[in-house]
């Protein structure tokens, strides 16, 4: 593997101008596979969701999937596509094992949905994708390679091949080459990504895992010289498998083909492979000599030819998209953009509004979730949603502390109880024996202590220097370990010392 | 002319993975070029009204319901494998070293 130079950002920027262009693969979350009854559980073991059709025995006849054709319609409908009203599935021909008829089974020129649009927001700016087609097609199996001495396929002594994905149904999306993101580029194209993918989620479609492969990117990027308006030969990389590697790999390939362009090379027009521990991409297999997949209609299967008033009827029956919802919770909650796109940013948005609808206050909610729980959420390196917490108690914990039943440091105990598994808020309160101090005769016989051994703060109290009254608060505090509601000890304490505010 | 030329067959047969020796390849030219000529009959008779046809029923929209039928098991669904390890399908090196 040969060391390749890049560019420094800012400069190649400065040099030359990116198109970007982006094909996402997403799983959907059918129970039985495209064209066969077999399951679509992620994990199970090797070779235990495969039947004659989807193994390719002789004689055995694919049955498209109603609900993964309902479901690529409505996915293209969100998106904001034209749906065709007669379409076939094609026979894409090639020559590996991870499919075991040799072909897998596509669209070719006829896709089910195409020539759409996905506006998203980036920098407070709208930017539109233009998406050329949302096409059907089946997943492949899984391969493993062995020997040799990357693991990759190159070089490897032999495979060993998983047919349990092959089969479950797919759905690419493919954006039409988009110029004029200038320096934005990565951050549109994982915005994109994204966005993408709040709209699979809302769809219901597919569960949308980028670490499980159910949702998968490949970035195209090419560079022209400022001034130029011809577009430069595209690099391919895939393997991007996480929002952030989306934004690495557009930056990574940038700086790497400005490097070869200013040094007066020529950028080979090839498959890439991304790299999630160094972000960077090495070379996969050229395209050079054009790929000859020898597309015909697939006989197996007739035509596809949804009836416009179905079509119609998933139109109207499409859920809130997304940016729409995100408008509407923004009025709602009255947040400024900024709070809003932080919270967006860290996908507290869905859960921020599950706590609110189990009756949490939004401000308190956001204050929860956007606080101590992204704060665990990031200690722990997990997703926010990933929390083995519910909105629900979220919610409930927000409702002890509008009682008075707990202040914030020991809500936050509670949360943190939650999350150790020691069960419900309720649960944890009681076991941990957090419930603020509320019984008023045992609040004065500690405040009666606390001042008896602070006689000279209690003394500057009394001559009217109430500053002084802080330490003695906190000292109640420190006694009851925290569990004393501070407003009310400071309230005793003024009264047992003959003061008023 | 001929509908399909010795280096089309020639590429067909390595996207293909067929070993053809010359002989072969003269051979299957011949006879994939007599076929097509034949088949290229049907266009003298196809009008402009009717649509080409990829599929012998005239139907659309079958689909079946998205529900679970049993598998096999992995020891049916590996039983005619040729080699098989952990379970999974063993195939030969797919490709060779990286150039």
């Amino acid at each position: 593997m040969t060391v390749e130079t890049a560019m420094p950002y800012d400069e190649a920027l400065a040099r030359f101008e990116p198109v970007l262009g982006l094909e996402t693969h997403v799983e959907l979350g059918t129970a039985s596979k495209m064209f066969c009854g077999c399951k679509t559980t992620f994990g199970a073991p090797p070779n235990t969701q495969v039947c004659p059709t989807c193994l390719a025995l002789p004689g055995a006849l694919p049955v498209a999937n109603a609900m993964a054709i309902e479901s690529t319609i409505r996915i293209g409908l969100a998106l904001n596509c034209s749906i065709a009203e007669w379409c076939r599935m094609a026979r894409k021909n090639y020559f590996y094992p991870d499919m075991p008829k040799n072909y897998q089974i596509s669209q070719y020129d006829e896709p089910l949905c195409f020539d759409g649009y996905l506006d998203v927001e980036v920098d407070g700016e709208t930017v539109r994708i233009e998406i050329e087609r949302v096409h059907l097609e089946e997943d492949t199996g899984k391969s493993t390679h062995v020997g040799g001495a990357t693991g990759r396929i190159h070089g490897a002594d032999y495979s060993i091949v998983d047919y349990n994905r092959a089969g479950i149904p797919l759905v690419e999306i493919v954006t039409k080459p988009i110029p004029g993101t200038d320096r934005l580029a990565p951050e549109v194209a994982k915005a994109y990504v994204t966005e993408l993918r709040e709209i699979m989620r809302s769809l219901g479609v597919s569960d949308v895992r980028m670490e499980e492969g159910s949702l998968r990117c490949d970035v195209n990027v090419s560079l022209m010289p400022r001034g130029s308006s011809e577009w430069g030969t595209r690099t391919e990389t895939k393997n991007v498998n996480s929002l952030r590697s989306v934004e690495r790999a557009v930056r990574g390939e940038i700086e790497r083909q400005a490097a070869i362009l200013a040094d007066g090379g020529r950028i080979v027009q090839e498959t890439r492979h991304f790299h999630e521990d160094t972000g960077t991409t090495t070379s996969g297999r050229s395209k050079e000599e054009a790929q000859d997949y020898r597309y015909f209609p697939e006989p197996d299967l007739v035509p596809i030819a949804p009836d416009p008033a179905w079509v119609a009827e998933l139109k109207a029956g499409l859920p809130e998209l997304p940016t729409v919802k995100r408008k509407r919770l923004q009025a709602e909650w009255g947040l400024s953009d900024l709070d809003m796109r932080a919270m967006h940013n860290a996908d507290a948005i869905d859960l921020v509004e599950a706590t609110v609808g189990a009756g949490a206050p939004a401000a308190d909610a956001r204050k929860w979730w956007m606080g101590e729980l992204a704060r665990r959420a990031n200690e722990t390196g997990v997703a926010l949603a990933d929390l083995p917490i519910t909105p629900a108690q979220v919610a409930r914990v927000t409702e002890l502390v509008a009682s008075g039943a707990l202040n914030d440091k020991l809500a936050r105990e509670v949360l943190e109880g939650v999350l150790g598994g020691e069960g419900a808020p309720d649960e944890v309160v009681e076991k941990r024996g957090l419930k603020i101090v509320n019984d008023e005769g045992e609040l004065s016989a500690m405040i009666d202590e606390v001042l008896a051994g602070n006689a000279d703060a209690a003394e500057k109290v009394r001559s009217g220097k109430i500053a002084a009254v802080g330490a003695l608060v906190g000292g109640v505090m420190k006694a009851s370990r925290g569990k004393a509601d501070a407003a009310r000890a400071r309230q005793l304490i003024l009264e047992k010392l003959g003061v008023s505010e | 002319m001929s509908a399909i030329t010795r280096d089309e067959v020639a590429h067909l047969a390595r996207l293909s993975r067929l070993a053809l020796t010359d002989d072969e390849l003269d051979h299957y030219a011949t006879q994939l070029d007599a076929i097509i000529e034949s088949v290229a009959k049907v266009a003298e008779v196809a009008a402009e009204d009717v649509p080409p046809s990829s599929h012998a029923l005239p139907l659309t929209n079958v689909f079946r319901p998205d529900e679970v039928r049993q598998s096999l098991t992995p020891e049916q669904a590996l039983s005619g494998a040729p080699a098989v390890e952990d379970d999974r399908f063993r195939v030969p090196r797919i490709l060779g070293e990286e150039a």
